[in-house]
């Protein structure tokens, strides 16, 4: 998951394990030999692409950097972007949160199928799952929903597609809390939402937290699974993505890579603040 | 009666964990529920704390009928095994927990969290995570927890089974020194019977689902209802058709009436008491346990003849002949 995440963002996503690993000092030849081979992989992977990407923008210079996205087709298609990338994570967050509890907590047939089922949307080839949605939410949907060309069409492919990340991430946490933590709790006269809220939530926070990094960097980079279904219509439904193949496919580059450097630029800013949250929300008990 | 449990009966699927119990536990005193891993003592103690509901039966806290109330409604204090310590809050929160959730003013919350932390003797790391304490330390911080919001009673599942030998002995004796202090009703479970002799002022023995014994530490030493209590709570050898302790066995260097003969096959020396084994007339072996001094005065060594009789006046069980 990582993986896909980091073609949208530099930093690794707030992992709290990384920060770990980084308390230790004494590194032996072995390590450093590792370390070495790491840094050399991510460069070529990860931050020379990257690096190439924002030189490519500076080449507009300032004026030319600013008439691009000052454009209204491209300021227009940036804010969707983020808009429902921050709508689609908020709603992950939830309901993210409350599978992973019932797939955790819960016995119920078909719990197993469900586990399953919860990285179809991750696993799917992102047209496929473009496919899927515009059979379902298309001109000939079964359920008479018709969201072809709309906003919700983009809030629609988003949700589907990073349904599985804070789930993946909470559900191992979950996993590991203890009951008698909770029991405790109780024995204390505290209600059971009293007891999520102030014992079970604080141990989710950084593990919801990673989650939402992960589904918001693949929201402001969805394309595939939204084509389809939205219709791309400039200034309405047209996303930042689809906007940086259009000035590539008009022999554009610059002017793509200077929208894919505010989409770099943003992604960076909402990993840094989801961290900064979870430690205050962690330090905050 | 502080705490009174009725005829409770508990299955998990097909076991049987508790089978139509009934005990009454005093207030004020500290009781030990004692028993083989598996017998049913937690489950008793899950199930007087509202952790576990009985399948039958009645539970009666301080007069309240309290079967079918939840734990947070109870006003208990329950402290576990493995602490469940609230991770992400520092030991001064932890410990205010159960007062905050009831809306206590600030000045009170901080005062009786001081108060609480002198008692454990936790001032000092107050403002620590549970993480950076020692496992004694966290167990503290449980039993301060727990004894925060003035519980009418105090449970405690096996509070010391995690600890090391040594931590585990000084909190034994500092629990009991607390109870002294505190008096509040208190209910443990353990599985060690060194620890419920030395620390409780009644036990209840619990074995297989069932009430084998209830007393005093030295009535059920001295005086076991059976063979199973006489076998837990201390170490058992046979003689001859009866079941006894090894230090209630009288050596002899000669023959007296009902005395049975044997070798002395193997001597080990631990600290002031010399343990025997004894090989009798017929191939029985007899663990026994003498003092130093018995044994430098009849010269006792290994390949020496002996006649052994029970102490008189001791605990002893008849074996059905096999």
């Amino acid at each position: 998951m990582a993986v896909i995440a980091s073609a949208a963002s530099p930093a690794p996503p707030a992992n709290p394990r990384g920060r770990r690993a980084r308390g230790a000092r004494s590194l032996g030849a072995g390590s450093t030999l590792s370390l070495g081979i790491s840094v050399l992989w991510f460069s070529l992977l990860v931050l020379i692409p990257l690096v190439a990407v924002l030189v490519s923008a500076a080449g507009l210079g300032p004026a030319g950097f600013w008439k691009v996205l000052s454009s209204p087709q491209t300021a227009a298609a940036i804010r969707l972007t983020v808009e429902q990338s921050v709508l689609v994570t908020l709603l992950n967050v939830v309901m993210g949160t409350t599978l992973a509890w019932v797939l955790v907590r819960d016995r119920f047939f078909g719990k197993r199928a469900l586990d399953v089922v919860i990285d179809v949307p991750f696993a799917l080839p992102t047209i496929v799952a473009g496919l899927v949605l515009l059979s379902l939410y298309g001109p000939r949907s079964p359920l008479g929903i018709n969201a072809v060309n709309t906003r919700y069409a983009v809030f629609l492919a988003l949700a589907f597609v990073t349904l599985p990340f804070v789930v993946r991430t909470v559900q191992p946490v979950l996993e590991t809390l203890e009951r008698d933590v909770e029991e405790a709790a109780a024995s204390l006269g505290a209600g059971r939402l009293t007891t999520f809220r102030r014992v079970i939530l604080p141990s989710l926070v950084p593990a919801i937290s990673a989650g939402a990094a992960l589904s918001f960097a693949r929201g402001i980079s969805e394309y595939g699974s939204l084509v389809l279904l939205s219709g791309n219509l400039p200034g309405r439904t047209e996303v930042a993505s689809v906007r940086v193949l259009t000035y590539i496919e008009n022999g554009h580059k610059d002017q793509a890579s200077a929208v894919a450097a505010v989409l770099l630029v943003v992604a960076l800013l909402v990993i840094v603040v989801l961290d900064v949250v979870q430690r205050r929300l962690a330090r905050r008990g | 009666m502080s705490i009174n449990v009725s005829g409770v009966t508990k299955r998990f699927g097909d076991f049987v964990a508790l089978d139509d119990v009934s005990v009454d536990l005093p207030t004020g005193q500290l009781t030990a529920l004692l028993g083989p891993s598996g017998g049913g003592k937690s489950t008793l103690l899950r199930i007087i704390a509202g952790l576990e509901s009985a399948d039958s039966g009645t539970v009666t806290i301080e007069g309240t009928e309290a079967t079918h109330l939840p734990p947070q409604k109870r006003n208990v204090g329950f402290v576990f095994q493995h602490y469940a310590a609230f991770k992400h809050m520092s030991v001064a929160k932890n410990v205010a927990f159960g007062l905050e959730i009831r809306h206590r003013s600030k000045e009170e919350v901080k005062k009786r969290v001081g108060d609480l932390l002198d008692l454990v003797h936790l001032s000092q790391f107050a403002d620590r995570l549970p993480s950076q304490l020692s496992g004694g330390q966290r167990q503290r911080m449980a039993l301060a927890r727990a004894l925060a919001v003035e519980p009418s009673v105090l449970l405690l599942d096996e509070p010391f089974g995690a600890l090391d030998a040594k931590v585990r002995k000084e909190l034994r004796d500092w629990l009991r020194r607390l109870h002294d202090e505190v008096h509040v009703t208190s209910v443990f479970v353990t599985h060690d019977q060194e620890e419920a002799l030395e620390v409780a002022d009644e036990i209840v023995v619990i074995n297989d689902g069932r009430i084998e014994q209830i007393g005093a530490p030295d009535d059920l030493y001295d005086s076991p209802a059976s063979d199973f209590v006489m076998t837990f709570l201390g170490p058992t050898t046979r003689l001859g058709g009866v079941l006894v302790r090894p230090h209630d066995i009288d050596v002899l260097t000669h023959t007296v009436p009902g005395a049975v003969a044997g070798r002395i096959e193997r001597q080990l020396r631990v600290g002031f008491e010399v343990r025997l084994t004894v090989a009798t007339e017929d191939a029985q072996q007899v663990e026994v346990t003498v003092t130093r001094a018995t044994q430098r005065q009849l010269d006792l060594h290994e390949g020496v003849e002996v006649w052994l009789t029970p102490t008189t006046g001791v605990p002893r069980a008849e074996i059905a002949a096999v």
